[in-house]
Protein backbone atom coordinates (compact mmCIF):
# COMPACT_ATOMS: atom_id res chain seq x y z
CA UNK A 1 0.00 0.00 0.00
CA UNK A 2 2.82 2.38 0.94
CA UNK A 3 4.67 1.69 -2.30
CA UNK A 4 1.44 2.07 -4.26
CA UNK A 5 0.84 5.56 -2.84
CA UNK A 6 4.44 6.70 -3.30
CA UNK A 7 4.47 5.49 -6.90
CA UNK A 8 1.09 7.18 -7.48
CA UNK A 9 2.56 10.48 -6.31
CA UNK A 10 5.68 9.97 -8.47
CA UNK A 11 3.56 9.11 -11.52
CA UNK A 12 1.44 12.23 -11.02
CA UNK A 13 4.48 14.48 -10.54
CA UNK A 14 6.16 12.93 -13.58
CA UNK A 15 3.03 13.36 -15.74
CA UNK A 16 2.59 16.98 -14.65
CA UNK A 17 6.27 17.60 -15.45
CA UNK A 18 5.81 16.13 -18.92
CA UNK A 19 2.91 18.50 -19.64
CA UNK A 20 4.51 21.62 -18.17
CA UNK A 21 7.76 20.98 -20.04
CA UNK A 22 6.04 20.56 -23.41
CA UNK A 23 7.03 16.90 -23.85
CA UNK A 24 3.39 15.90 -24.40
CA UNK A 25 2.97 18.32 -27.31
CA UNK A 26 3.70 16.12 -30.33
CA UNK A 27 4.14 19.11 -32.67
CA UNK A 28 6.75 20.55 -30.30
CA UNK A 29 8.57 17.21 -30.04
CA UNK A 30 8.69 16.93 -33.83
CA UNK A 31 9.98 20.53 -33.93
CA UNK A 32 12.71 19.49 -31.49
CA UNK A 33 13.74 16.54 -33.68
CA UNK A 34 13.56 18.68 -36.83
CA UNK A 35 17.14 19.95 -36.66
CA UNK A 36 17.35 20.61 -40.40
CA UNK A 37 14.17 22.72 -40.40
CA UNK A 38 12.79 25.27 -37.94
CA UNK A 39 14.54 23.65 -35.00
CA UNK A 40 12.96 24.29 -31.59
CA UNK A 41 15.75 23.40 -29.13
CA UNK A 42 13.76 24.24 -25.97
CA UNK A 43 13.03 20.58 -25.13
CA UNK A 44 16.77 19.98 -24.66
CA UNK A 45 16.37 21.93 -21.41
CA UNK A 46 13.86 19.32 -20.18
CA UNK A 47 16.40 16.54 -20.30
CA UNK A 48 19.12 18.88 -19.05
CA UNK A 49 17.13 19.92 -16.02
CA UNK A 50 15.94 16.38 -15.26
CA UNK A 51 19.49 15.04 -15.58
CA UNK A 52 20.84 17.69 -13.24
CA UNK A 53 18.40 16.59 -10.52
CA UNK A 54 18.83 12.83 -11.04
CA UNK A 55 22.63 12.99 -11.32
CA UNK A 56 22.92 14.76 -7.97
CA UNK A 57 19.99 12.95 -6.37
CA UNK A 58 21.04 9.44 -7.41
CA UNK A 59 24.59 10.07 -6.22
CA UNK A 60 23.33 10.94 -2.74
CA UNK A 61 20.71 8.18 -2.61
CA UNK A 62 22.81 5.34 -3.99
CA UNK A 63 25.46 6.06 -1.37
CA UNK A 64 22.93 4.86 1.20
CA UNK A 65 22.59 1.24 2.18
CA UNK A 66 19.06 0.75 0.91
CA UNK A 67 15.89 2.57 -0.12
CA UNK A 68 13.41 3.61 2.58
CA UNK A 69 10.68 1.06 1.80
CA UNK A 70 12.53 -1.69 -0.05
CA UNK A 71 15.42 -4.01 0.79
CA UNK A 72 17.62 -3.21 -2.23
CA UNK A 73 18.12 -0.72 -5.04
CA UNK A 74 16.89 -2.54 -8.16
CA UNK A 75 19.47 -1.36 -10.70
CA UNK A 76 20.01 -2.93 -14.12
CA UNK A 77 23.30 -4.81 -13.97
CA UNK A 78 24.01 -5.33 -17.67
CA UNK A 79 26.85 -3.25 -19.03
CA UNK A 80 27.47 -4.84 -22.43
CA UNK A 81 26.24 -3.35 -25.67
CA UNK A 82 24.32 -5.72 -27.88
CA UNK A 83 22.34 -5.74 -31.08
CA UNK A 84 19.01 -5.86 -29.22
CA UNK A 85 19.73 -2.61 -27.38
CA UNK A 86 20.72 -0.77 -30.54
CA UNK A 87 18.03 -2.18 -32.86
CA UNK A 88 15.34 -1.68 -30.22
CA UNK A 89 16.42 1.91 -29.58
CA UNK A 90 16.57 2.61 -33.33
CA UNK A 91 13.01 1.28 -33.73
CA UNK A 92 11.85 3.36 -30.79
CA UNK A 93 13.46 6.46 -32.33
CA UNK A 94 11.67 5.81 -35.63
CA UNK A 95 8.29 5.50 -33.91
CA UNK A 96 9.00 8.58 -31.79
CA UNK A 97 9.81 10.65 -34.88
CA UNK A 98 6.74 9.38 -36.74
CA UNK A 99 4.20 10.81 -34.30
CA UNK A 100 6.09 12.66 -31.56
CA UNK A 101 5.00 10.45 -28.66
CA UNK A 102 7.30 8.45 -26.42
CA UNK A 103 5.63 6.13 -23.86
CA UNK A 104 5.37 8.56 -20.91
CA UNK A 105 3.74 11.51 -22.68
CA UNK A 106 1.35 9.20 -24.57
CA UNK A 107 0.13 7.63 -21.30
CA UNK A 108 -0.04 11.04 -19.62
CA UNK A 109 -2.30 12.31 -22.44
CA UNK A 110 -4.63 9.36 -22.75
CA UNK A 111 -7.68 10.96 -21.12
CA UNK A 112 -7.58 14.14 -23.22
CA UNK A 113 -10.23 12.58 -25.44
CA UNK A 114 -8.09 12.19 -28.56
CA UNK A 115 -8.63 8.96 -30.52
CA UNK A 116 -5.08 9.21 -31.92
CA UNK A 117 -3.61 9.06 -28.40
CA UNK A 118 -5.74 6.07 -27.41
CA UNK A 119 -4.80 4.35 -30.68
CA UNK A 120 -1.11 5.02 -30.02
CA UNK A 121 -1.23 3.63 -26.48
CA UNK A 122 -3.26 0.57 -27.56
CA UNK A 123 -0.76 -0.26 -30.31
CA UNK A 124 2.13 0.40 -27.91
CA UNK A 125 0.74 -2.27 -25.59
CA UNK A 126 0.34 -4.42 -28.70
CA UNK A 127 4.07 -3.91 -29.28
CA UNK A 128 4.86 -4.96 -25.69
CA UNK A 129 2.82 -8.15 -26.18
CA UNK A 130 4.38 -8.84 -29.59
CA UNK A 131 7.83 -8.60 -28.00
CA UNK A 132 6.82 -10.99 -25.25
CA UNK A 133 5.39 -13.49 -27.76
CA UNK A 134 8.55 -13.44 -29.86
CA UNK A 135 11.12 -13.51 -27.05
CA UNK A 136 9.49 -15.83 -24.51
CA UNK B 1 18.78 38.71 -18.89
CA UNK B 2 15.36 37.10 -19.17
CA UNK B 3 14.78 33.43 -19.81
CA UNK B 4 12.29 32.76 -22.66
CA UNK B 5 9.02 31.33 -21.39
CA UNK B 6 9.29 27.99 -23.20
CA UNK B 7 12.77 27.42 -21.77
CA UNK B 8 11.53 28.28 -18.29
CA UNK B 9 8.67 25.77 -18.58
CA UNK B 10 11.11 23.19 -19.95
CA UNK B 11 13.40 23.71 -16.95
CA UNK B 12 10.56 23.51 -14.41
CA UNK B 13 8.91 20.49 -16.06
CA UNK B 14 12.28 18.76 -16.43
CA UNK B 15 12.98 19.39 -12.75
CA UNK B 16 9.68 17.73 -11.82
CA UNK B 17 10.55 14.74 -14.01
CA UNK B 18 13.95 14.48 -12.31
CA UNK B 19 12.42 14.85 -8.87
CA UNK B 20 9.90 12.04 -9.44
CA UNK B 21 12.75 9.74 -10.57
CA UNK B 22 14.73 10.66 -7.45
CA UNK B 23 11.77 10.04 -5.13
CA UNK B 24 11.05 6.66 -6.71
CA UNK B 25 14.67 5.63 -6.15
CA UNK B 26 14.84 7.07 -2.63
CA UNK B 27 11.68 5.36 -1.35
CA UNK B 28 11.31 2.25 -3.48
CA UNK B 29 14.77 1.73 -5.02
CA UNK B 30 13.28 1.65 -8.50
CA UNK B 31 14.32 3.11 -11.84
CA UNK B 32 11.63 5.33 -13.35
CA UNK B 33 11.39 3.71 -16.77
CA UNK B 34 7.92 4.13 -18.19
CA UNK B 35 8.07 1.50 -20.95
CA UNK B 36 9.26 -1.12 -18.46
CA UNK B 37 6.70 -0.14 -15.83
CA UNK B 38 3.87 -0.22 -18.39
CA UNK B 39 4.94 -3.49 -20.03
CA UNK B 40 5.51 -5.30 -16.73
CA UNK B 41 2.17 -4.25 -15.35
CA UNK B 42 0.68 -6.50 -18.04
CA UNK B 43 0.82 -9.51 -15.79
CA UNK B 44 -1.51 -11.75 -13.79
CA UNK B 45 -0.43 -10.15 -10.52
CA UNK B 46 1.47 -6.94 -11.24
CA UNK B 47 3.44 -5.24 -8.49
CA UNK B 48 1.33 -2.55 -6.80
CA UNK B 49 3.92 0.22 -7.29
CA UNK B 50 3.80 -0.21 -11.07
CA UNK B 51 0.02 0.09 -11.08
CA UNK B 52 0.23 3.12 -8.77
CA UNK B 53 2.72 4.86 -11.04
CA UNK B 54 0.67 4.22 -14.18
CA UNK B 55 -2.51 5.32 -12.46
CA UNK B 56 -0.88 8.60 -11.40
CA UNK B 57 0.42 9.16 -14.91
CA UNK B 58 -2.96 8.51 -16.50
CA UNK B 59 -4.95 10.51 -13.94
CA UNK B 60 -2.86 13.60 -14.73
CA UNK B 61 -4.59 13.83 -18.11
CA UNK B 62 -7.97 13.49 -16.41
CA UNK B 63 -7.10 16.23 -13.93
CA UNK B 64 -5.74 18.65 -16.52
CA UNK B 65 -8.69 18.06 -18.83
CA UNK B 66 -11.30 18.59 -16.11
CA UNK B 67 -9.58 21.60 -14.57
CA UNK B 68 -9.85 23.23 -17.98
CA UNK B 69 -6.09 23.77 -18.26
CA UNK B 70 -4.70 24.20 -21.76
CA UNK B 71 -3.90 20.90 -23.48
CA UNK B 72 -1.74 20.31 -26.55
CA UNK B 73 -3.36 19.49 -29.89
CA UNK B 74 -3.89 15.88 -30.92
CA UNK B 75 -1.05 14.32 -32.92
CA UNK B 76 -1.16 15.58 -36.47
CA UNK B 77 -0.63 12.23 -38.17
CA UNK B 78 -2.88 9.79 -40.01
CA UNK B 79 -4.40 6.91 -38.02
CA UNK B 80 -2.34 4.22 -39.72
CA UNK B 81 0.86 6.13 -38.99
CA UNK B 82 -0.18 6.54 -35.33
CA UNK B 83 -1.00 2.83 -35.01
CA UNK B 84 2.26 1.78 -36.68
CA UNK B 85 4.29 4.20 -34.56
CA UNK B 86 2.69 2.91 -31.35
CA UNK B 87 3.50 -0.67 -32.30
CA UNK B 88 7.12 0.19 -33.16
CA UNK B 89 7.55 2.22 -29.96
CA UNK B 90 6.12 -0.61 -27.83
CA UNK B 91 8.22 -3.32 -29.48
CA UNK B 92 11.37 -1.18 -29.76
CA UNK B 93 11.38 -0.01 -26.16
CA UNK B 94 11.10 -3.62 -24.94
CA UNK B 95 13.81 -4.87 -27.27
CA UNK B 96 16.03 -1.93 -26.28
CA UNK B 97 15.11 -2.24 -22.56
CA UNK B 98 13.96 1.36 -22.12
CA UNK B 99 12.81 4.69 -23.47
CA UNK B 100 13.33 8.38 -22.85
CA UNK B 101 12.72 8.13 -19.10
CA UNK B 102 14.59 4.91 -18.25
CA UNK B 103 17.59 5.35 -20.57
CA UNK B 104 17.47 9.09 -21.31
CA UNK B 105 17.04 10.33 -17.74
CA UNK B 106 17.71 7.57 -15.19
CA UNK B 107 20.38 5.57 -17.04
CA UNK B 108 22.27 8.56 -18.41
CA UNK B 109 22.53 10.09 -14.94
CA UNK B 110 24.11 6.84 -13.70
CA UNK B 111 26.51 7.08 -16.66
CA UNK B 112 25.39 3.66 -17.86
CA UNK B 113 27.08 3.04 -21.21
CA UNK B 114 24.06 1.05 -22.42
CA UNK B 115 21.76 3.98 -21.67
CA UNK B 116 24.08 6.52 -23.27
CA UNK B 117 24.24 4.45 -26.48
CA UNK B 118 20.49 3.83 -26.41
CA UNK B 119 19.80 7.55 -26.04
CA UNK B 120 22.19 8.52 -28.84
CA UNK B 121 20.54 5.87 -31.03
CA UNK B 122 16.90 6.81 -30.46
CA UNK B 123 17.64 10.52 -30.73
CA UNK B 124 19.47 10.02 -34.03
CA UNK B 125 16.75 7.83 -35.48
CA UNK B 126 14.09 10.28 -34.29
CA UNK B 127 15.87 13.12 -36.09
CA UNK B 128 16.35 10.99 -39.21
CA UNK B 129 12.69 9.92 -39.24
CA UNK B 130 11.39 13.48 -38.92
CA UNK B 131 13.72 14.54 -41.74
CA UNK B 132 12.59 11.71 -44.00
CA UNK B 133 8.88 12.18 -43.27
CA UNK B 134 9.17 15.90 -43.92
CA UNK B 135 10.98 15.26 -47.17
CA UNK B 136 8.39 12.68 -48.20
CA UNK B 137 5.49 14.85 -47.07
CA UNK B 138 4.31 12.93 -43.97
CA UNK B 139 4.88 15.90 -41.63
CA UNK B 140 4.29 19.41 -42.85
Amino acid sequence: MKSFVIALVCGTLFGAGLHISGMSDTAKVIGFLDITGQWDPSLAFVMGSALLITTIGYRLILAKEKPIFASVFALPGASYLDRKLLIGSALFGIGWGMVGYCPGPALASILFGYTETVLFVASMFGGFILHRLIFK
Amino acid sequence: MTIPENVLFALIGGGMIGLSAVLLMFFLGRIMGVSGIAAQSLSMNPQPWRIGFLLGLILVSYGIFHLGLPIPDAPNSSSWLVALAGLIVGFGTRLGSGCTSGHGVCGMSRLSSRSIWATITFMSFGVLTVFLLKTLGGHQ
